[in-house]
């Protein structure tokens, strides 16, 4: 069974709510909606308090002639006012909260259930779906949020070989692209076509890791019936092969770059399950991305749960629907246990890119005792970008910072699988991430000079 | 809000190991051998060893608690006690048991803790304690008792050849009929022969070999490249001349396979890229084969592995791991 091929880690599982079927959240009181979901500048916000918005409706634009996204308003009600709210990242970001007022949608959004595929739309132009999907707002739903209408128009010296579907899902606990495929295996499969078409390739690929075998025999059965340029490609379960560089590595074989290189670059647009949905609707049912499934879960939750979550929806209403945040002290993690944020404040906003929801009790959370590096070179297999991380973990915490550009710090994809192994319970991607910042600020500043 | 929240960066989860699992693993793989070591030596195999290890706990406490003055247990990650039976594995059974205490002293006091203790020592410090002794008290060092005398046995065991004094006298003496002398390969693999008392039977260090090999705690390369330099490389020498021990007795005799599975692997002081432990575990290899035919001492294999320590910097150097992106396209 095919893998990336350099190091990578086995965390145990734990997908509690892997059988749990996607209900949907109640709506929140009121819902916030950060400016900053997605990578690149924060969007504008197009309304002013008091206005009246319907579910559908936009509320912020992406900023001008930047890397960014639209956004929608999830609920209907009215703008209570735009101001500040402490997101994920633990910072205070602009955005907008609004009143929830009964449950009016935006009359231009198809709600029902019908499958609308290519076929009933052959009009469709790969120029037509990027348009909609830029206006509809939607950034990749793995986590990373990047804009996906920037990701399927690549540099023209570039030609896209592949659409490559991330439904991996490596992270532990996390079951939100599991429950998707196995619900809305056609309207995701819809989605994957649309994709390709918009990068104007002729193959996808869909990879799975091993451990959600229902969701690959489903997909893999669709698509020998009706999608025979899609293949679903079974993954051997192993962290982080959600990872984009690692992910194409395993289905394709091909090995992108060290950095500035993109995935392009050998020939594959890597794209979220998630996406692939948001793709459908908003294409298909002229919905725009104001909605996600987010799994809440947790080895003390009482019922840990898969939920089609309203963006702008507190963490703490999800955390309640599953029985409530357990006695004591408790970590609660925005995403999965190896990349996830710990957040601050349990009120923070669901997001494009909140996969999931992770409670972790006291002792879970805990980090072990760090004891003196004894050199056995875990870190060392275990990396999956071939570095060495117990030397970029010390030498960045020396400040040796041009060591560190040397020893190619920048290719750190800070996935967490050094510090997992290291036995001496190191806080290596701590510091390595420092190191990486100041290779990284290193870098700009040349270019700067370079270019005066 | 009632819940105190505990915040970290990623990743929040770990693997559960540790480095105390790592180091009694590596004594729980050397059981098997301590127990043949008992069979075939008596009871001065269990007294040195519990000498040893006594000994080199007691130094790593005395040193950390009342010269470094580390409020925290260093004692309890294991290395010592590690450190302490692998010292004693290398030494014969009837040794006097001050002599026990001074390797130990050396190994601790000078070889790992100057440097730093547990992770910045550059010498293997077991190896490094034997390799003193071996010059400082050479008679002690290389009488080493027969096999089969009595549990009760220990300091006034009867001593005898061993398999590599055995090879070094026929090729010192071009004789190559003496090598018929040596042990046969059942007594060499059930530890029916003289020699240190850990390193005599070749099952029970594989045994333990296998043990660390699907506990993960080491990874193939670097005992699989020594084994294999020795026996091509004197498979070589036996094929051109038969004065030269063949490749079997080779890797059966001395301290090669305990050398191999137990003292090259210590993770201190080898390499870090598994491009760097191959280099490694060939360089030593070729060394062992080079002290044992053409060098002053019967067994190279200590010597072997502490110049190769001396080279583990420049090799991490040299041998970086395979960067991704650097590997060609599957097809």
């Amino acid at each position: 069974m095919k893998t990336f091929r350099i190091g990578g880690v086995h965390p145990a599982e734990n997908k509690l709510s892997a059988a749990e079927p996607i209900k949907v959240a109640a709506l929140p009181k009121v819902a916030v909606f950060p400016m900053s979901q997605h990578i690149g500048a924060p969007a504008v916000p197009a309304v002013q308090k008091g206005d009246k918005v319907k579910v559908g409706t936009r509320i912020a634009n992406p900023m001008e002639k930047a890397l960014s996204a639209a956004i929608y308003s999830s609920v209907s009600g009215t703008v209570l006012k735009v101001d500040t709210v402490v997101d994920a990242s633990g910072y205070k970001k602009p955005a907008v909260y609004i009143a929830v007022e009964g449950d009016e949608w935006e009359p231009s959004i198809d709600r029902t259930d019908t499958l609308v595929t290519l076929k009933d739309k052959p009009e469709l132009t790969p120029e037509a779906i990027i348009d909609i999907i830029k206006e509809a707002g939607i950034v990749g739903m793995g986590g990373a949020c990047f804009p996906t209408h920037v990701k399927l128009m690549p540099p023209p010296q570039f030609k896209p070989e592949w659409v490559i579907i991330n439904a991996v899902e490596c992270e532990p606990y996390l079951t939100a692209d599991h429950r998707l495929m196995l619900e809305k295996p056609d309207q995701i499969l819809v989605g994957v076509a649309l994709l390709m078409k918009a990068a104007k390739v002729n193959k996808g690929f869909i990879g799975i890791e091993e451990n959600k075998p229902d969701a690959i025999k489903l997909l893999t059965d669709k698509c020998r019936a009706q999608y025979p340029n899609i293949e679903v490609v079974p993954l051997k379960t192993k962290y982080p092969q959600g990872g984009e560089k690692q992910l194409i590595d395993a289905v394709v074989g091909r090995q992108v770059p060290a950095p500035p290189a993109l995935p392009v670059s050998v020939g594959a647009i890597i794209q979220n399950v998630g996406t692939a949905y948001a793709v459908y609707e908003a294409v298909m049912k002229n919905k725009p991305l104001f909605e996600r499934i987010v799994t809440v879960t947790g080895k003390k939750l009482k019922q840990p749960s898969n939920f089609l979550t309203r963006m702008g929806t507190p963490m703490s209403q999800l955390i309640d629907a599953c029985g409530g945040l357990p006695e004591g002290e408790a970590k609660v993690i925005g995403g999965g246990p190896m990349m996830g944020k710990a957040l601050v404040n349990i009120e923070v906003p669901i997001c494009k890119g909140s996969s999931g929801v992770l409670i972790m009790s006291d002792k879970e959370a805990r980090r072990g005792e760090p004891e003196p590096c004894i050199r056995c070179a875990k870190c060392v297999s275990a990396c999956p970008m071939g570095l060495e991380p117990y030397l970029l973990a010390t030498c960045s915490g020396k400040k040796m910072w041009d060591k560190v550009e040397e020893n190619d710090i920048v290719s750190c994809i800070e996935c967490g699988s050094c510090q997992f192994t290291c036995p001496s319970h190191r806080p290596m991607l701590d510091l390595i991430r420092v190191g990486k910042q100041a290779a990284m600020a290193n870098i700009r500043a040349r270019q700067m000079a370079a270019k005066k | 809000m009632a819940n105190k929240l505990v915040v970290s960066l990623s990743p929040h989860v770990h693997s559960g190991d540790s480095v105390k699992k790592n180091m009694y693993w590596v004594c729980i793989a050397l059981v098997p051998a301590l127990i043949c070591s008992f069979i075939s030596f008596g009871a001065g195999a269990i007294i040195t060893t519990a000498i040893s290890v006594a000994a080199c706990v007691f130094f790593e406490w005395f040193i950390n608690k009342f010269m470094l003055k580390n409020p925290k247990c260093t004692v309890c990650d294991g290395s010592a006690v590690l450190t302490g039976v692998l010292l004693a594995f290398n030494m014969p059974s009837n040794i006097q048991p001050w002599i026990i205490v001074v390797g130990a002293l050396f190994a601790i006091g000078i070889v790992k803790m100057t440097f730093g203790g547990l992770g910045c020592n550059l010498f293997n410090p077991a190896l490094a304690g034997r390799a003193f002794l071996l010059i400082s008290f050479p008679v002690d060092m290389t009488t080493w008792p027969n096999p089969g005398q009595g549990f009760g046995s220990w300091l006034d065991a009867e001593t005898g050849a061993t398999p590599l004094s055995v090879m070094k006298a026929a090729f010192k003496s071009g004789d190559a009929s003496l090598m018929d002398t040596l042990p046969s390969v059942k007594d060499m693999l059930i530890g029916n022969t003289g020699g240190c008392l850990g390193e005599v039977c070749a099952l029970a260090l594989l045994l333990g070999l296998a043990i660390l090999l699907v506990k993960k705690v080491i990874t193939w390369h670097i005992p699989v490249s020594i084994l294999a330099t020795v026996v091509v490389l004197s498979g070589l020498l036996h094929a051109a001349n038969p004065v030269y021990a063949n490749p079997v007795a080779e890797l059966l005799s001395g301290g090669l396979l305990l050398g191999a599975i137990f003292m090259a692997t210590d993770y201190v002081t080898s390499p870090m890229s598994s491009k760097g432990q191959l280099v490694y575990g060939v360089a030593i290899g070729v060394l062992t084969v080079v002290i044992r035919t053409w060098g002053a001492y019967p067994e190279g294999m200590s010597f072997a592995i502490l110049i190769m320590n001396a080279f583990v910097p420049l090799i991490n150097n040299k041998f970086k791991p395979k960067r991704f992106g650097e590997v060609p396209a599957k097809k």
